[in-house]
């Protein structure tokens, strides 16, 4: 039976570029895929584009294009990405300049868009799932609106003859799910192989954490050669069967142990795993190691798609100010205490106007708070963090400025303050009926 | 004995609720982490943290436990004060639970287990 082979290139916006060049040259990929859209990203790119109308794509888009565009197109290997972020048509003819510029001449670059569905969702002021408010509450602090679509206009767009997929907000599998509809001609309502589908997309969307990224624990669970991590290959067969792999000599592994942690990643009920195209049910789901760096997935299940399609919501919510402090050898920990206490009257007695605040020690509570840090041994140095939320971005400067007052007027011997503030884009879920949600596809042609 | 030498786990994120895998090295200690690691005992450990409800669900054909824990992370990833504003390293702290090798009686029930 015929299989395709589809490669991971990218798990997030900022991952290595390294690991994609290797899987295109040496893959014998079908499609190479690039997952690059965290939940708050696009409203990231919604206000890049704001500033320059012809940005708002993904940062790195031209430095992945230049290293692999050549190797996809003398090979015939396809490239689908949703690094268009907010403005896929802008990335579609950045594209074509540099497939033009490699020499890559007919390429055929095809922007998916209409995910962006802020006036829609002000038009119907919409609910926010978290808040509870709505679209009006936010005023002008509302920054993007964007749809998670599924996998048909992707779909549509390889149809048309595309050898690059750009597209801004879909769902991370459907990135996947689509090449094999294309392929293999799956019915729309197979929820069997949609849910199988699925699966295969969510255990390569997040790239080198299915091939041994994110894994190693010295002692426990041993990971050779991060340094040189290998992406993971799908091969997918017309009727489902899946086998992940990598290439050989590559860093990292694909073992059962490593397949089943990507599987339960970002998943709560395993039998309702919510995607534009099927409700995909991974809590039948088997994993079978069958060859070195060589896993089966299989029992991917589903049933029928919902009818409304999620919606993230970006908005401009305050600033959080921030400053840290360092103390070190006998006594740190008293001391960096003493410095918590002092910034605390501080703030309290200029009446910095922190709508939240939050204290702790580096090395000690910082990520798992005092009850179970509670039998640590004392560090020998430790970091003191400070840090708050404040609607205006002077208020939450004067919580690292008071941090760095301790230079003169705190414990002895305080070293390294480093203080920030950065205005918080903040993300809710909403929900758009499907029907009102348009995709659409056009082309740009290098030459 | 630590849970960490039978079991290995994952944090993922959405919003404001953190889950946590856990999943066992070897089928046979499947019943170990289901009679013992229950989301009672997972709310509990995370007290400080978790305020929300914990619930459990149960892949045995994986041998796994996967927990979701609401109103987890602080307001949500995108506004949290947090360092570990995704509450990535949460996972090391689950695995940090003492389990009693000889218990491996379920005491659970068989899905969707939910504790407030």
């Amino acid at each position: 039976m015929r299989r395709i082979r589809l490669g991971a290139g990218a798990g997030f916006s900022g991952d290595r570029i390294e690991p994609a060049v290797e899987l295109a040259e040496r893959g014998a990929l079908d499609y190479l895929i690039f997952e690059c859209l965290a939940e708050r990203t696009i409203a990231l790119a919604q206000q890049a584009r704001r500033a320059d109308p012809s940005l708002g794509y993904d940062p790195l888009l031209e430095a992945r294009m230049r290293a692999i565009l050549p190797i996809c197109a003398a090979k015939g290997v396809k490239i689908i990405s949703n690094m268009g972020a907010a403005n896929p048509l802008g990335a579609a003819r950045r594209i074509a300049e540099i497939a033009a510029e490699c020499g890559c001449r007919g390429l055929r670059i095809a922007a998916v868009t209409g995910d962006d569905v802020l006036e829609l969702m002000r038009a119907r002021n919409a609910e926010m799932e978290e808040t509870g408010g709505r679209i009006a509450d936010l005023g002008d602090r509302i920054i993007s609106a964007n749809a998670y679509l599924g996998a048909e206009p992707i779909v549509s767009a390889l149809a048309q003859g595309a050898d690059v997929v750009v597209t801004g907000r879909s769902s991370d599998p459907a990135l996947f799910l689509a090449p094999l509809l294309h392929e293999f001609g799956w019915r729309r309502d197979d929820w069997r192989l949609l849910g199988q589908g699925a699966l295969a997309g969510h255990l390569l969307e997040c790239a080198g954490q299915v091939s041994g990224g994110y894994f190693a624990d010295p002692g426990f669970k041993e990971t050779p050669d991060l340094a040189r991590l290998g992406f993971p290959i799908g091969e997918i067969s017309a009727d489902g069967d899946l086998v992940l792999s990598k290439i050989e000599g590559s860093g990292g592994r694909i073992t059962e142990a490593t397949c089943k942690e990507q599987l339960l990643y970002e998943i709560h009920d395993p039998a309702r795993y919510i995607q534009p195209d099927v409700v995909a049910d991974f809590s039948q789901a088997t994993v079978r190691e069958i060859g070195p760096d060589r896993v089966r997935v299989a029992g991917g299940r589903g049933s029928p798609r919902p009818d409304a399609l999620k919606v993230s919501i970006g908005y401009l919510d305050g600033y959080i100010g921030e400053g840290q402090i360092s103390y070190a050898g006998a006594g740190a920990l008293a001391r960096g205490r003493l410095a918590i206490d002092i910034v605390r009257e501080r703030l309290a007695q200029t009446q910095v106007a922190a709508t939240e605040l939050r204290f702790e020690i580096i090395g000690l509570n910082a990520l798992h708070g005092d009850r179970l840090s509670r039998d640590a041994h004392e560090p020998y140095e430790v970091r003191v963090r400070v840090a708050g939320h404040a609607l205006s971005r002077q208020e939450a400067a004067r919580i690292g400025a008071e941090v760095e007052t301790l230079y003169t007027n705190g414990p002895a011997a305080g070293g390294g303050v480093v203080k920030s503030t950065r205005e918080v884009i903040a993300v809710a879920s909403a929900y758009a009926p499907r029907e009102a949600v348009r995709p659409s596809v056009s082309f740009e042609v290098a030459r | 004995m630590k849970l960490r030498e039978i079991a290995h786990s994952r944090t993922g994120d959405k919003g404001d609720t953190s889950n946590i895998s856990l999943i066992a090295f070897e089928a046979k200690n499947y019943p170990l982490i289901v009679a013992q690691v229950s989301a009672a005992r997972v709310r509990e450990h995370f007290s400080e943290l978790v305020h929300g409800e914990v619930a459990r669900y149960e892949l045995p054909a994986i041998g796994a436990l996967n927990f979701v824990l609401r109103n987890a992370l602080g307001g949500g990833v995108t506004r949290s004060l947090a360092l570990d504003a995704h509450g990535k390293s949460l996972s090391s702290a689950l695995l940090d639970l003492d389990i009693d090798p000889d218990v491996a009686e379920s005491n659970e029930s068989k899905e969707g287990e939910k504790t407030l």
